[in-house]
């Protein structure tokens, strides 16, 4: 896993006496300061996302997390570094806690060669399975089957592994999502489904999407352990994503997860959200905004000092800057990758044209003059930013 | 040394590789107690276990998703259709995720996709079709489709040591009626490699499946009756194709039949006479032909059947059309 915050020490309270402060869900001082840091990791990272985007340097569109920071962080937060995760487009913190860097993700949407899928694909769709975390891809519901198939490796060889995968509220309604659950409960897989209700997908509202009351009523039908839990309750999260995990490792199977949140941005960064009904998005933002709730709970029930969270902030200001400098000096991809890596073995992989005769193998030498460069904020890159809006 | 029907040659291959390989395992509908709708899993499970035979639920999606989820892990499923006309319910998590797995996000899916296909057994609509087509479409995928009880073992076999995911075609017409004689030792036939089925100067017929029997059948007839002398190639990979082979036996015989049990429109015979007018028109001496099922839904009825399906009869009166240019 990656860097975490160091340890704090117990803190000195205001009358210079030790105190035993007790954290909920079994967490300690240094891990209550941890989720912290990375719901605000992931925030300040997506706010630079949308500098670069209106800067016309994130290619394609921008999917954001604001106001689900919470649900990714807390429920990621409860794997073990040998577990694996499927995120979807809105938990790029779940990626963070995994061990993914900024550095990536801002190399993934600026499509830059050295980026993690070497310009090949979008925002945060990839995955590292050394770090544990598979990437999504766009026909929703899919990647229940594949994490199905991902935990049925662990209990085939008797690993003590687990996986999550996060489902939307959208994807509830696919018939991936159905398959994959049922096969999962039925092999009684080391499975745990967190559902993210956040209220729209896309366009479409819940009550568009389903006449079920509430997405844990599912888990009946599946014969499978259901719990709902305040997403933006970043410890809310963790635990009830931990008792579901605690039981995959136990051999107990698969569990379901509805984790109730609130999707603050459109769909992708150009979604003007008409859709939405007035006041809606203001009210989840003044009252509910998962990071503003967890400082005043830092603050208050947990007596962190103001010191202590701005050295978080401004530790995560730095890194920031650090992995912006880093990716936007990273080389765009050059061309003629794009034919290779299809198969595991060379020869077919090529197309008849390329393979036949003239060239075997890819020749930088050849490459005209320009290959491998991304020009700036011209024509072809908002061409492509139109395109990818539709994903 | 003994003979094995085409289906018992599949059997043996997943039995080897099962005994070679930990990671092999099966999955699919009734492939464990029942051994399969056509009893090619038959005995699997006795021999090891209902942990690595797995009967699933009736659910290709969570099948062959499981599959890949399984194959990202370092595990090598092998997954069972029911009836190949059954693919299409997982043709989203092939093309959209299976295919572009590695070329996307450097996940391999070392899988196979295994299944009886194709007609002539009056199986109706939905157990007779060839599907093959709209996979060798998506890069990233591997087709294959043997026509003998020897090829069926090796092609499996190599199949499941692949890298990549490889979709299997068994013709179910050729399960009881194709014997072979299997080659000693750990017998493997590589994949993308063509085969001569018969050597031939005068013309070609390029084929795959139980096609490559009637194009057999044909050409004796057309020795015997027309005295032409008649190439048969066996493609026995559709993805990657033998351009090899396909241009061989253009340049030696300059007229070319391609032949597939297939609708015609968007089938496999559509891209390899595009690559012999790419690479090869100088050396034609006549329009490539094609002979395919014609382009409807496959009917129950015997003579609707033989009647859609490409019979000997259809192969013989190309070809001398053909050989007559």
């Amino acid at each position: 896993m990656a860097t975490r915050v160091p340890a704090g020490g117990k803190r000195a309270a205001r009358d210079g006496k030790r105190h035993e402060t007790t954290y909920p869900a079994g967490l300690t001082r240094e891990q209550v300061l941890e989720l912290y840091y990375w719901m605000r990791l992931t925030r300040t990272l997506e706010e630079r996302l949308v500098a670069l985007y209106r800067q016309t340097k994130v290619v394609g569109g921008l999917f954001r997390s604001l106001g689900q920071e919470a649900d990714a962080v807390g429920s990621a937060f409860a794997l073990r570094p040998e577990d694996v995760l499927s995120p979807l487009i809105r938990n790029l913190g779940s990626m963070l806690v995994k061990g993914a860097t900024p550095v990536e993700i801002l190399r993934q949407y600026m499509a830059k060669g050295d980026s993690p899928t070497r310009g090949r694909e979008l925002n945060i769709h990839f995955g590292d399975t050394a770090r544990g975390y598979i990437g999504q891809i766009s026909p929703l519901g899919d990647m229940v089957p594949v994490m199905a198939g991902v935990t049925l490796s662990f209990k085939m060889r008797g690993e003590k592994r687990v996986g999550l995968v996060y489902v939307g509220d959208g994807a509830t309604s696919t018939g991936a999502f159905h398959e994959g659950i049922n096969f999962a409960a039925v092999q009684r897989c080391p499975l745990v489904i967190v559902v993210e209700n956040n209220g729209y997908a896309y366009s479409t509202p819940t009550r568009k999407q389903t006449l079920a009351k509430q997405f844990v009523d599912k888990a009946i039908g599946y014969g499978i352990p259901g719990e709902q839990a305040d997403g933006n309750d970043v410890i809310a999260a963790y635990e009830v994503t931990k008792r579901a995990v605690d039981r995959a490792r136990a051999g107990e199977g698969v569990s379901l997860v509805e984790l109730m949140t609130y999707r603050r941005k459109g769909h992708a960064e150009h979604d003007n959200q008409s859709y939405v009904p007035a006041g809606e998005i203001d009210r989840w933002a003044k009252q509910n905004d998962p990071v503003d709730r967890y400082v005043a709970r830092l603050r208050g029930e947990f007596a962190f000092s103001d010191a202590e969270i701005s050295d978080v902030d401004e530790r995560v200001r730095r890194e920031i800057d650090d992995a912006t400098d880093v990716a936007e000096h990273s080389a765009a991809p050059e061309p003629l990758d794009a034919l290779v890596g299809i198969y595991a073995s060379p020869p077919a992989e090529q197309p008849l044209w390329f393979r036949r005769g003239k060239r075997t193998t890819v020749d930088s030498s050849e490459r005209a003059e320009g290959w491998g460069t991304f020009p700036a904020s011209n024509g072809a890159a908002s061409e492509g930013r139109a395109a990818r809006e539709n994903d | 040394m003994t003979e094995i029907t085409y289906l018992e040659a599949i059997r043996e291959a997943l039995f080897e590789e099962m005994e070679r390989d930990d990671d092999v395992f099966c999955l699919g509908e009734d492939i464990a107690a029942y051994g399969g709708a056509f009893k090619v899993t038959e005995g699997l499970s006795q021999r090891f276990g209902e942990q690595r035979v797995i009967d699933t639920p009736i659910s290709e999606v969570g099948i062959v998703g499981a599959a890949a989820g399984a194959a990202h892990m370092g595990m090598r499923p092998v997954v069972e259709m029911q009836f190949i006309d059954f693919i299409a319910n997982a043709y989203d998590m092939l093309t959209n995720y299976v295919a572009t797995a590695r070329y996307r996000a450097n996940l391999p899916c070392p899988m196979v996709v295994r299944g009886p296909s194709g007609g002539y057994v009056r199986g109706g609509p939905f157990h007779s079709q060839n599907p093959e087509a709209g996979f060798i479409h998506t890069p990233g995928l591997k087709v294959v489709y043997p026509s003998t009880a020897e090829d069926a073992k090796g092609l499996l076999k190599s199949a499941i040591r692949d890298e990549d995911c490889v979709l299997f075609f068994e013709h179910k017409y050729l399960y009881r009626r194709i014997k072979g004689t299997m080659p000693t030792g750990d017998h493997t036939v590589p994949i993308g490699k063509a085969r001569l089925a018969r050597e031939g100067r005068d013309l070609s017929i390029i084929t795959y499946a139980a096609m490559v029997w009637k194009a057999l059948e044909a050409a004796d007839q057309l020795e015997k009756e027309d005295g032409l002398s008649v190439d048969v190639v066996d493609l026995r990979t559709l993805s990657p194709l033998d351009d090899e082979a396909i241009e061989a036996t253009t340049r030696k015989t300059n007229r070319v039949l391609v032949v597939h049990e297939d609708t015609r429109t968007g089938g496999i015979a559509g891209e390899i006479v595009a690559r012999i007018n790419e690479s090869c028109f100088a050396w034609l001496d006549a329009p490539v032909l094609r002979v395919t099922a014609h382009d409807v839904p496959l009917p129950y009825a015997p003579q609707l059947e033989d009647f859609v399906l490409p019979q000997t009869s259809d192969i013989v009166t190309a070809a001398r059309a053909l050989a007559a240019y």
